[in-house]
């Protein structure tokens, strides 16, 4: 594949990520923090966030396996996911955070179970397509090539 | 360190000497923008990384904390080095609003609170305990960029608090450059939610100044005035509040008494050279927040004021001398229920009935004779805090309503925090009945906030000695008020409140909407019907909700029972809004802003307080009506009574807020109109508007 066509692959993958809601305009935002003098600036919070969040997810895991739900742990967890997934743009998870949230106030342990699945599904979902569009991201500049503007046009 | 000084032409963060002032060392100036000092709190490793990177592209200096407690230490090991702080609200070694609390009382530097959490409720206590500003995550650069605004304007109010009306147009030309300086920037912080409202309608009273200024030779005058601000302002050393000098200063106030402690009176008691009469204004500012913190803390959510309560906070540093109030007032705030009511209101308010804490307070209250009103202050303090815990609120919230019984003016106020925590101890044992009461506001208010109504009740007739000149002065009180941030910025608006009280007692006749709330929308503040306490949410609520914000405030208001500051924000709106629109005469309007304020505040106390005394039965309706919206009626009501001199009769059964209302009244030079009081049923049907 020929460097244009790298990038042009990059660009329609990174409008179908925007059209099917997996980012939103956050995501732009923090692109338009990336320059020349932080080249990487994108990818670094990406992968923080990838961190923290594969971090939270295990602690919401075992707190909601307990035989006794402390929902007083479980909340403060889903808001932070929902406070960094919303940061960098993940607007299925932060979504999927807020329905969570809201059976935690409840303190319905089955639908509680039911959401972090759902999270965890479009956490999964999210860095996937990321990781995807890193990996283009880097071919092109392997290639000699600049990573091309988001034209959202949409 | 960045000086604000004149925000003229300080627009974008790149925006470095715009145009700046004419007067010589200027470069400080220009160089803000750009070069903010910021430190950014956040737990979130992610969104802080985000945010130091949009501050960076601000062009503002940086620092990150991932925690609060290394936060505070940072702060305190270098008092000056930062300009503005950002937290998160949801920390797990500390709560958000702890630390903004902190940072607000020792090192005085503006706080923007953040959060994913967008509720109503949590934005309102952002407001309420002080922070200048509330974003939402994610944040934007937008929202960022124009974080700037709140130095200046917090530096400025520092600078200026007017004596006269030299000192306003001062300001007012400042504010007036800033504005055009500051452009867009400053009227509005982008992307901010429920907050922007807020900035809109602090920057209207920024407005206001402008335009007032705006009759000068704009051009000219403000050359003049920049000229003399930059000398005397630009480069203002921070003060910094040692326990020493806070010690001093808390003596001086107490010996002026609570009540009456004027900047000017403090400043000469200290005798402290180099401190300016700026400094001790914004510091009793700051201080009478604490106060009615100390009154307000109660069993209820009283996290915020943990550290106040204990006295124990080392961070607290200049307010150590405080500490041994704070223990009694928590000791009474906790602990005192019944007891301490029944003991207030036996002792017709002494505070020495507060036998619980053992409040030296009490003693000095009866020199004071504070409660020489008796009930009336007692009630206020009843009011002030718990709410939930008197069975009867209503009768006291009845009371306040139009009782101003000008026995806040009277108090000598020696001991401020002795009402306070008087009150507070009454309040805690009475339950705020209210709920849904207009008055468990003033008394909720407290609460969770700390300041207890009777705080600002108490200002409020402090204040009126000193409103009364100022009154006419309009810019006066506005300096006064003038906290750019006030609605937003709970210490200043301690101050506010006061003054906005009589000001907006004397504003309501002549106050138009478009009268700005520089500092206080209360007065001028179309929509913002904020009463005088700034301490209590519901005024900021007004503020930053000009729009739309009343009606969902009741919702909150009559949804929570623990929300005290919520009810007071609807009873603060509805009485303010009252006021201006009720056709009443000046002594009613007057009495009706005092009432608006009383209200809040009197009413909960007057509720807390009332529990021990038969509530009137028509109180009780009275305040409903305050909940219910019914404010054309109720406000009517509120406001007669509180101009009723023979309504004075009938304060004095309820208390504290009647008499802080005569007090107001009476300052303001308006005799309380008897009588009125005298509804049966404080129904609300019954007044007619």
């Amino acid at each position: 594949m020929d460097l244009v066509q790298m990038q042009k692959s990059l660009q329609d993958y990174t409008k179908s990520l925007f059209l099917e809601g997996i980012l939103d305009s956050q995501f732009l935002q923090l692109q338009q923090l990336q320059d020349e003098s932080n080249p990487d600036f994108v990818s670094q919070v990406v992968t923080l966030f990838f961190q923290d969040s594969d971090r939270i997810l295990n602690d919401l895991s075992l707190s909601l396996d307990q035989q006794v739900v402390d929902f007083k742990k479980v909340d403060p967890h889903v808001h932070q996911l929902k406070g960094s997934s919303s940061s960098i743009g993940a607007q299925r998870v932060k979504n999927a955070c807020v329905v969570f949230r809201s059976f935690c106030e409840q303190q319905n342990v089955e639908a509680c179970h039911r959401c972090l699945q759902q999270v965890k599904q479009e956490y999964y979902l999210v860095k996937n397509r990321l990781e995807t569009l890193f990996k283009l991201e880097q071919q092109i500049v392997a290639s000699g090539g600049m990573i091309p503007p988001v034209e959202l046009g949409f | 360190m960045m000086n604000p000084s004149h925000g003229r032409g300080l627009g974008s963060a790149g925006g470095s000497s715009s145009g700046r002032n004419q007067g010589g060392g200027e470069t400080v100036v220009e160089m803000f923008p750009s070069g903010l000092r910021v430190l950014v709190v956040d737990d979130d490793p992610t969104c802080l990384m985000i945010l130091e990177r949009m501050l960076r592209t601000c062009l503002y200096e940086v620092t990150k904390c991932n925690r609060a407690e290394m936060a505070l230490s940072l702060l305190r090991k270098n008092k000056h080095g930062f300009d503005i702080v950002i937290s998160d609200v949801h920390m797990p070694d500390m709560d958000g609003f702890k630390l903004l609390e902190h940072v607000g009382l020792e090192m005085d530097l503006p706080v923007i609170m953040m959060s994913a959490d967008d509720s109503k409720s949590v934005v309102l206590k952002g407001v309420t305990h002080g922070a200048v500003d509330y974003l939402i995550k994610p944040v934007r650069m937008e929202a960022l960029k124009n974080i700037w605004q709140h130095v200046v304007r917090k530096r400025r109010s520092e600078w200026s608090v007017p004596e006269h009306s030299g000192s306003i147009e001062e300001t007012g030309e400042r504010q007036q450059q800033q504005h055009r300086g500051g452009g867009g920037g400053a009227a509005v912080s982008g992307g901010e939610d429920a907050v922007d409202d807020n900035s809109s309608s602090v920057n209207e009273g920024n407005n206001w100044r402008s335009s007032s200024r705006k009759r000068k030779d704009e051009e000219g005058e403000e050359q003049g005035d920049d000229k003399d601000e930059d000398a005397s302002n630009l480069k203002k050393p921070r003060v910094v509040w040692s326990v020493e000098l806070h010690q001093q200063f808390v003596a001086a106030v107490n010996q002026l008494g609570v009540e009456k402690a004027v900047p000017k009176k403090i400043l000469e008691l200290m005798n402290v050279p180099g401190l300016t009469r700026e400094n001790v204004a914004s510091h009793l500012q700051k201080y009478r927040i604490y106060l009615r913190r100390l009154g307000g803390v109660s069993q209820h959510q009283g996290n915020l004021n943990n550290s106040f309560m204990t006295g124990q906070d080392a961070s607290f540093g200049p307010l150590s001398t405080l500490n041994g109030f704070d223990l009694q007032a928590l000791a009474v705030t906790g602990q005192l229920p019944a007891q301490s009511l029944a003991q207030l209101q036996a002792g017709l308010g002494r505070p020495a009935m507060v036998s619980k804490s053992g409040l030296p307070v009490s003693s000095i209250v009866d020199e004071r004779s504070i409660f020489s009103f008796d009930n009336t202050k007692t009630r206020f303090g009843e009011g002030l805090g718990h709410h939930g815990q008197q069975p009867q609120q209503q009768p006291q919230m009845n009371l306040l309503h139009g009782v101003p019984t000008g026995l806040q003016q009277q108090l000598p106020m020696g001991n401020r925090m002795s009402i306070q925590q008087q009150i507070a101890a009454v309040r805690a044992g009475h339950s705020v009945q209210n709920n849904g009461m207009l008055m468990p506001l003033a008394g909720q208010q407290s609460l969770p906030r700390g300041p207890p109504p009777m705080l600002t009740s108490s200002q409020s007739s402090i204040r009126q000695p000193m409103l009364s000149n100022r009154i006419p002065e309009r810019s006066g009180f506005s300096g006064r008020n003038n906290i750019p941030e006030s609605s937003r910025v709970l210490p200043t608006g301690y101050t506010n409140l006061t003054t906005q009280h009589s000001s907006s007692a004397m504003a309501y006749n002549n106050f138009q909407p478009e009268l700005p709330v520089n500092s206080f929308p209360l007065a001028s503040a179309p929509g913002l019907s904020v009463p005088v306490r700034k301490a209590t949410c519901y005024q900021e609520e007004v503020n930053s909700s000009e729009a739309g914000f009343t009606t969902p405030s009741y919702d909150m208001f009559t949804t929570r029972q623990n929300d005290w500051d919520l009810r007071n924000i609807g009873i603060a709106f509805d009485s303010h809004q009252d006021a201006e629109s009720a056709a009443f005469s000046a002594s009613e309007a007057y009495s009706s802003s005092s009432m608006s304020r009383n209200n809040t505040t009197v009413a909960a106390t007057e509720h807390h307080g009332r529990n021990h005394q038969q509530p009137p039965p028509g109180m009780v309706p009275h305040h409903q009506g305050y909940a219910d919206g019914n404010s054309g009626s109720v406000r009517v009501k509120s406001e007669r009574v509180a101009a009723d001199t023979a309504a004075m009769a009938f304060h004095e059964q309820y208390s504290n807020q009647e008499d802080l209302m005569s007090a107001l009244l009476k300052q303001e030079g308006i005799a309380p109109v008897d009588g009125e009081f005298d509804f049966d049923a404080y129904s609300i049907d019954n007044i007619p508007v």
